[in-house]
């Protein structure tokens, strides 16, 4: 079986794999956020980012090659991570205690991971008003940090198009597909893909508010890093 | 050995911080062999002195916590930033969306059974800032202590690693932001 290096580490792939999904069956963990190995790469958040001989190059789009030796676990990379991460929690409005996704959240979970204990930058506090139109569930755009997993599942698993990424650059956000723009007027429902993709707060089930108890959920029991390759078993 | 002069003060928040330092329980006996209070809520001491360590709780909402901020600044050696509202505006930012006339208008002239209300301006009172922000976006912070509050563990961690000389680190049981 062909095989790369991962910090010094051989990690065999199939042909077609990117270097990320291939270092997640091998149970290695690379930084993640915008990925999910049920769907397409989507190349945005730049977390997975590594180093190919001496160059940066997103590890969820790039194709895995044989003897390519890359870098990942590095001060270097980890710091730039970091800083990424730290950009994500400024631009939206990210207030873990009063979160219901809080101790589930990717982006909180990914943050611990890097060891983040300020956002360092001044904080944007964007006013983006919650969407609770539909009856089963919200939408609190306050945490978006345009994934686009919703965009993909509900696209692509669902065939609905509900969500879009909708702006450009920093004005770039989450907009329904209906034309009052809520989701009450869509045909989303509570068995979509979409409802259960999302990785931080903005996709939640009504009537279930803070249902798990503090030491009991997803990333108090589990570093991210150890937790990232549970969504292959769940497959299988 | 000199013990550390220690000042604590809460801004923007709501003393839960202190609660949780006061929760260090009886290790509090073995702390204040080798630090010092100064200005703090525990003793009411008003004016904050030349210090080792500030502990600030809470973000800044109001003139007044921005000038207790920037004399902590000015009076201590290491500033430290403790629980969500000091590092990112927590509770109290979440007006920050919303103007400060609107917040104003609908507390003090609209809401219901108010008759004839009018805005407080008394000119004892500090007046609120428009948003809420975090400590470091006004001065400079040596340490963050993550939590809503951080645990009594994670600020004796930071006291005792502090204390013997060791650039304070939480491992991943201790980080955690609510």
């Amino acid at each position: 079986m062909k095989s790369f290096l991962l910090d010094g580490e051989r990690i065999s792939f199939e042909e077609g794999e990117t270097i990320l999904q291939a270092a997640i069956r091998a149970g290695k963990y690379i930084p993640h956020l915008c990925f999910h190995p049920e769907f397409r790469p989507h190349g945005s958040c730049k977390l997975c980012t590594v180093k190919i001989a001496g160059r940066q190059s997103a590890s969820c789009t790039r194709l895995a090659a044989e003897g390519l030796e890359v870098e990942s676990e590095t001060a270097e990379l980890n710091a730039e991570r970091l800083l990424l991460t730290q950009m994500l929690f400024v631009e939206g409005n990210h207030f873990c205690p009063s979160c219901e996704k809080s101790g589930d959240c990717q982006l909180q979970a990914t943050a611990y991971h890097l060891g983040m204990t300020s956002a360092h930058f001044d904080h944007f506090y964007p006013n983006r008003p919650v969407d609770a139109s539909h009856p089963e569930y919200l939408l609190d755009f306050n945490r978006c940090i345009l994934c686009s997993l919703c965009v993909r599942a509900s696209r692509d698993v669902d065939n609905k198009n509900v969500f879009a990424l909708a702006g450009r650059g920093i004005a770039t956000h989450l907009v329904v597909n209906a034309r009052s723009g809520k989701l009450g007027d869509t045909d989303f429902a509570a068995t979509d893909k979409a409802a259960s993709v999302c990785p931080v707060g903005v996709i939640l089930k009504k009537g279930k508010g803070f249902s798990v108890p503090i030491g009991s959920r997803t990333f108090d029991k589990k570093e991210i890093g150890e937790w990232v390759d549970t969504r292959l078993k769940e497959r299988t | 050995m000199a013990r550390l002069k220690v000042a604590t003060a809460t801004l923007a928040g709501c003393f839960g911080c202190h609660m949780s330092f006061l929760a260090i329980d009886e290790r509090i006996f073995e702390l204040v062999e080798h630090v010092e209070f100064d200005r703090s809520p525990i003793n009411d001491i008003k004016k904050v002195g030349e210090c080792d360590l500030g502990l600030i709780e809470g973000g800044l909402c109001n003139s007044e916590n921005v000038e207790v901020l920037r004399e902590f600044r000015k009076k201590c050696r290491i500033l430290v930033a403790v629980g969500a509202c000091a590092i990112n505006g927590g509770l109290p930012a979440q007006r920050n969306p919303i103007p400060l006339s609107v917040i104003l208008d609908e507390i003090y002239l609209g809401e219901a059974g108010i008759a004839h209300g009018v805005i407080p301006n008394d000119p004892e009172l500090p007046l609120p800032l428009n948003k809420v922000h975090p400590l470091h976006e006004v001065v400079k912070i040596d340490y963050f202590l993550p939590g809503c509050p951080p645990s009594a563990d994670v600020i004796w961690k930071f006291l005792t690693d502090l204390l013997a000389g060791r650039e304070p680190e939480f491992g991943p049981e201790l980080l955690h932001y609510d």
